[in-house]
């Protein structure tokens, strides 16, 4: 009888991991908490650099995973894991118990809550909103204001509850700076007449083609680049938002009324990746993120024994990266069952 | 000698050999977290003294780190102590504290900043 794993997040790196495993002769299965697969990729209009429509990904993932008999559960959240001696139990919240033999771990990431920068004003300005609304935004073809009106300022704020102590993120989320770059050049193409101005404190454009794409947006975009973040938000009687930083570069306190705010919200460990972890004993690290057992070698292996890690699981990634990290845990699932299980 | 009115310009690099930096130590052993600010300006932003006059701790904090001492001496007292800069720091820097012990280690070595 085949071997059974079972991977936990129907997104990208479940999607990957699920169907390069069944490539081998496993019997998969596929559990997803949301009612259908592709994760985050769901939320996303357009993708850096390349700007290639997360559709493409997702079809592409949708068909790799299909008509191989791979076991799909959608609309199932996973409780706990236990008992790691010669399999696995899986528990789910309908009370079903799944047995396996090695469990991939894809449990991905949230978006950070943005309303919990409260300072920003999100959830209390009509007109401030997050970098997954403007995706979805981009998605229908059009960006307006609360009142149907295209706006004709707009700024992006990055590192919104990323390198933040005050919220707990002490780390970089690594993907805000490029997505900033990539959104303020859409909307610059969907909206010409506008003016568009990117708050940053460091432009983090360590990616293939990101540096090249934050040239593109001075270049060919106008878009504007401001060194200072922004320390707080409020609303004019106009309904204007105010924003207020300092612009380091000159070193004077900077003001500037906008129609639109676009926080650019950085990534978390997934709540249901931390009720697992907190329930099963799998390690996590100060970022709450799960902890491998070695960044260098080891960085698709859990603490647990038959349990392995692909994907945002364990640390920020672009798809690029997220589908390399999908690959890579099958050797390591491979060579588990087949030298050690 | 005729003078005709010459004068030789005073090089404006900083001297970083020369520069006495007692202030950036003093401030260090006392508060570590003078140590891990990324210059993002939201000190400088929120300040209320650095809106109407110039005064910004972000730039302070790093002059005060290289021992441009004059600069210093002169904008410290600005500030109103109202801590504003304290709550928004995203890494968590003790910016009042901060301005309290550089205004002490003036008073104590770099003449006296109040």
């Amino acid at each position: 009888m085949s071997k059974h794993v079972v991977i936990i997040g129907g997104g990208v790196a479940g999607m990957e991991a699920a169907g390069q495993l069944s490539k081998f002769g496993y019997k998969v299965s596929l559990v997803e908490k949301e009612k259908t697969t592709g994760g985050h990729l769901n939320e996303w209009f357009k993708l850096f650099p390349d700007r290639r429509d997360s559709n493409e990904i997702k079809a592409y993932l949708e068909n790799f995973i299909s008509d191989k008999g791979i076991n799909i559960i959608t609309g199932t959240s996973v409780e706990k894991l236990a008992g790691y001696k010669n399999g696995l139990s899986i528990f789910t919240d309908g009370g079903q118990i799944l047995d396996a033999d090695a469990v991939v771990m894809a449990t991905g990431f949230d978006l950070f809550k943005s309303s919990r920068k409260e300072e920003y004003g999100y959830g209390i300005y009509d007109n401030v909103i997050t970098s997954a609304d403007l995706e979805g935004m981009f998605r229908k073809g059009k960006i307006s204001m609360l009142n149907g009106e295209s706006p004709k300022t707009v700024g992006l704020v990055h590192c919104v509850g990323s390198r933040d102590e005050k919220v707990g993120n002490l780390y970089c989320s690594k993907l805000c700076c490029v997505t900033a770059v990539k959104q303020a050049i859409e909307i610059r193409e969907y909206l010409p007449e506008s003016k568009v101005f990117c708050f940053y404190m460091d432009m983090r454009m360590g990616g293939a083609y990101y540096e090249e794409l934050y040239r593109e947006a001075q270049e060919e975009w106008g878009v504007n680049f401001i060194r200072g973040k922004v320390s707080e938000v409020s609303e004019s009687i106009n309904d204007k938002l105010i924003i207020k930083a300092e612009d380091t570069l000159t070193g004077r306190p900077l003001k500037m009324e906008l129609d639109m705010l676009v926080l650019m919200a950085g990534m978390e460990m997934s709540k249901g990746g931390k009720t697992i972890a907190d329930a099963s004993g799998l390690n996590t690290g100060d970022n709450r993120f799960f902890s491998p057992v070695d960044n260098h070698f080891g960085s698709n292996r859990s603490n647990l024994r038959g349990v392995f890690y692909a994907g945002t699981c364990t640390m920020p990634m672009n798809i690029t990266e997220t589908i390399s990290h999908a690959r890579a845990v099958v050797s390591d699932v491979v060579d588990f069952l087949n030298n050690h299980k | 000698m005729n003078k005709f009115g010459y004068t030789i310009s005073k090089g404006r690099q900083i001297n970083y050999e020369t520069n006495n930096r007692y202030a950036a130590e003093y401030i260090l052993d006392r508060e570590p977290s003078f140590r891990v600010c990324i210059e993002c300006g939201c000190c400088s932003a929120t300040c209320t003294t650095g809106n109407f006059t110039k005064f910004s701790l972000r730039e302070l904090q790093i002059l005060i780190k290289r021992g441009e001492n004059d600069q210093v001496r002169e904008n410290i007292k600005k500030c109103m102590l109202c801590g504003k800069c304290t709550l928004v720091c995203p890494r968590g820097v003790n910016t009042r504290n901060v301005v309290m012990l550089a205004r002490e280690a003036f008073q104590k070595k770099l003449q006296n900043a109040i």
